[in-house]
This record gives structure tokens, C-alpha cells and sequence, in this order.
């Protein structure tokens, strides 16, 4: 389903235009603080702001805001946690699919029976990965995936999102490395200080 | 039973011990004599002049003036409340304590005078006005406890609920496990009252019927009609400015608005 911005704005940063072909990945690069979590954020519709946004011919605004979260999943640069244990953090119901998926994302299943502050930030971004993945969102706003992650562990949540891209969803995916930029970006855009996305 | 009557000569006497209070303070340089002079004369002023007040209303039978007394001692509860927490809404938390006090108080004390009390007529000053006083004191506590511990959590709450919200919860679910926690720790002063009561303290209300020459059966049963009072009030004032407080901070789009706290 393709996914289309127009005129995304807040205090902070925009206007935002683009266009995301369905199965398509856009990479956006650019500085600490130049606006690219603003952005993904106003996709997510988690602050208040001006603009549009369609994903697969149906309008955001059409939608309950929590149907759209559920269809536009955004998996944060800081993720958060409400329950003691990592497993409650996860549905029941999902636990095969949690449980080859943190296979895939080299997480040791032991790790889903102790407390939350026992994983390591790498593991968190992780565990936040597969949380989002799981409930199968048809479009993925990543901010910083990989940004505290081993080599090994990078190339795995690469290819857990290149399967997923190849199955049709489709992706923004914000980074600060270049060369992951040009890896797994379809299309990419550059950020530059104030909010202004460039080509 | 005719209940021991009290002279200012009496009252006098047992003023020995603040000035043995006072005399300890200068004597051992710990310099709150005069802090004690001024809240021992502010003591004795306020509840005077209350004492005359309330005979004068008590005297006059008169629905407005009590109606106005009420309203009164309800507005000064909602001001403590919205002073407590450390945070502001924008707009004042006054909008949050007002209609959760003033509602909470008026419908405990209308229930329990047209039910359990039962006085003739139902809002004789002398039954309302000190029901009302006690129940504010617990509606208060209660009250401020949990919009402060919404208000001032929330914050460092805002990823795990955030995280909530990015899975498609709503944000009622995402925001329950801290309106819940706050509602939690408004009910311990009152839970604590109760299950501490004739056992570890006497509650204020019996000790002062017990000196004043009531029967300890008698003074009980107030007791235990007064303390079920406070408990359902603390507990409605609890659970309305929990989710009031929190409904404030979110929008139409179930977004959690921290721009509105400050």
C-alpha cells in the first residue's frame, strides 16, 4: 500500500511532501535534532499537527486513531515498557510468531522470563522490534533500529525487514549511517537542520 | 448523662504546657516558640470565632446560609487540592478539583442526611455543616493524593505509555496502569483509618463524645456511620480526579497531550 504526506507540519519541523511506493523502503539520513522523530512521530499521529496523510487509498483522518497506530506501527529510538517482565509486554496469543522472530533477531528466549530492567538497551531495541512486528503493521516507521546493536545483530533486523518489504509493507526508516541508508533504502532523503527534507 | 462542663479557667491550666513548650524551646535554643505563639493565638481565634459562626447559624435555621457556609468550605478544600501537585494543567487544576469536591461532598452529605441521620428538617445546619467539614477533610486528602499522583508521574510515565499508544491502544488502556496506581495510594489513609480504628487510635470524633459525656456504644455507631462516609467519599473523589486529571492530557486523536501540563 503505497503512502502518501502532504503538508506534515508542527513548530518543530516540516512542511513535509512525499510519496512511499507499497513494498517500497524510504531511508531518511540527516543531524541529531534536525526533525527526523518529529517526523515519524506526526506519521504515527502521536503529537498534534497540520497535513495529510493517505496509506492505501484510505485517508488518516477516516480512521479511529488507534485503528491507524495499528496499521502504521512506530517503533521508537527509546522504547518504552509498562510491565515488570519482558514476556507481559507481549500478547499470548502471538507467541509463536513472537517466538520465531526473536529467533530470527538473535534474542535468547530465556530473556522473556526475567524483569525488563535485565535487558540490555540492544536487546530493548530489539524486543520493541519484534513487539511491533508481530501485530503485523502494514506500514514501519523505524527510528534508529540498529543504533545500539552489534554488527551481527544489525544484519539480522536488516533481513527480519527485508522479508517483511518483500511481503509488501512498506517502510520508513530513519539513520544515521549512510551506507545502511543506501543498503536498505529504496528511495532515500536527507534531512537537513529545521526540518527540511532534501533529495 | 450530663456532660462535664469545660470554664476558660480550665482551659487556661492545660495552657501550662505550652508555656512549658515554650520554655523548653528558649531554654534549649530550638527556636520554634515563636512559631507556637502564633499557631497557638491562631488556634484559639479560629475556632472561636467558629464556635460564635456556627452558633449563629445553628440559631437561625436558615437553608441559605448554610447552603453558603457549605460552598464555602467546599471552595477552600478545592484550592488545596489544586495547589498540591508540583505540576499545573494549563488552565488551572481547579478544573479538575471543583466539579470532583464540590459533586463528591454534596452527594455524600445529601445521602447520609436523607438516610442514615435523618435530622428534621434534613438540612439542619447543626447535623450538615460538621458532616460536611469531616467529609472534606477525607475528600482532600483523597482528592490531592490522586491528582498528584497523576500530575506529577505522568511525565516520567510518558514512554511506557506512549509505547502503548504506537501499538494501537487506546488511550484509556494505555493510561490505566498509572490512574490506577494513583487511585491505589488516594485509598491508604482512609483504608488505614479503618482498620486502625478503636485499636491503635480513637478516632477524633468518638474521643471528643466520649469526653463530652457520650455512651461508648452510641459514640461507636457514629463512628462507624462516619468512617463508611469518609471511605465512600475519598474513594468517588479518588476515582473522579484520577480520570479527570488524565482525561485532560489527552485529545481527539487519543493522543497523550504533555503540552498541557507544566
Amino acid at each position: 500500500m503505497t503512502l502518501f504526506v502532504e503538508g506534515l507540519r508542527n513548530t518543530l519541523a516540516g512542511p513535509f511532501t512525499f510519496t512511499v511506493a507499497a513494498g517500497q523502503c524510504l531511508a531518511i539520513t540527516g543531524a541529531s535534532g534536525s526533525g527526523k522523530t518529529v517526523l515519524l512521530r506526526m506519521i504515527a499521529d502521536l503529537d498534534s499537527h497540520e497535513g495529510r496523510v493517505t496509506f492505501g487509498g484510505v485517508d488518516r483522518a477516516s480512521l479511529r486513531a488507534p485503528e491507524w497506530r495499528r496499521l502504521a506501527s512506530l517503533v521508537p529510538a527509546r522504547s518504552g515498557w509498562w510491565a515488570e517482565t519482558v514476556r507481559e509486554h507481549f500478547p499470548p496469543n502471538l507467541e509463536a510468531a513472537r517466538r520465531s522472530l526473536a529467533t530470527a533477531l538473535l534474542i535468547p528466549e530465556t530473556l522473556f522470563g526475567r524483569s525488563i530492567e535485565e535487558a540490555s538497551t540492544g536487546e530493548r531495541q530489539r524486543l520493541a522490534l519484534v513487539r511491533a512486528l508481530i501485530a503485523e503493521p502494514r506500514l514501519l516507521l523505524l527510528d534508529e533500529p540498529t543504533a545500539s546493536l552489534d554488527p551481527v545483530s544489525t544484519q539480522a533486523v536488516e533481513m527480519a525487514i527485508a522479508q517483511r518489504l518483500a511481503a509488501g509493507i512498506t517502510v520508513v526508516w530513519v539513520t544515521h549511517d549512510a551506507a545502511q541508508a543506501e543498503r536498505m533504502g529504496d528511495v532515500a532523503l536527507h534531512m537537513n537542520s529545521g526540518g527540511v527534507l532534501a533529495a | 448523662m450530663t456532660p462535664l462542663s469545660l470554664h476558660a479557667g480550665d482551659i487556661a491550666i492545660a495552657a501550662i504546657l505550652l508555656v512549658v513548650d515554650a520554655a523548653l524551646s528558649i531554654g534549649l535554643r530550638l527556636r520554634f516558640h515563636r512559631a507556637l505563639l502564633i499557631a497557638s493565638v491562631r488556634m484559639v481565634v479560629q475556632l472561636v470565632a467558629v464556635g460564635y459562626l456556627l452558633r449563629y447559624v445553628f440559631a437561625g435555621h436558615s437553608p441559605w446560609l448554610t447552603a453558603v457556609l457549605v460552598l464555602a468550605m467546599s471552595l477552600i478544600a478545592v484550592r488545596e487540592v489544586a495547589v498540591r501537585p508540583v505540576r499545573r494543567l494549563v488552565g488551572g487544576n481547579a478544573m479538575v478539583a471543583l466539579p470532583n469536591v464540590v459533586g463528591v461532598v454534596l452527594l455524600t452529605a445529601c445521602f447520609a442526611l436523607l438516610t442514615a441521620i435523618r435530622p428534621h428538617p434534613w438540612y439542619d445546619a447543626r447535623y450538615a455543616i460538621p458532616l460536611v467539614g469531616i467529609l472534606l477533610g477525607s475528600i482532600l486528602n483523597a482528592a490531592s493524593i490522586a491528582l498528584t499522583g497523576v500530575l506529577d508521574n505522568v511525565r516520567l510515565q510518558r514512554d511506557a505509555i506512549e509505547a502503548q499508544l504506537m501499538l494501537g491502544a487506546t488511550f484509556r488502556t494505555a493510561t490505566a496502569p498509572l490512574v490506577r496506581r494513583s487511585i491505589r495510594t488516594a485509598m491508604v489513609p482512609v483504608i488505614n483509618q479503618m482498620a486502625a480504628a478503636g485499636v491503635i487510635t480513637l478516632p477524633g470524633t468518638m474521643t471528643g463524645q466520649l469526653l463530652a459525656g457520650a455512651d461508648p456504644v452510641d459514640a461507636v455507631k457514629y463512628q462507624i456511620l462516619l468512617l463508611i462516609l469518609l471511605t465512600g467519599a475519598s474513594c468517588l473523589a479518588a476515582v473522579g480526579t484520577a480520570y479527570g486529571a488524565m482525561s485532560r492530557l489527552r485529545d481527539d486523536r487519543e493522543r497523550l497531550r504533555l503540552d498541557r501540563l507544566r
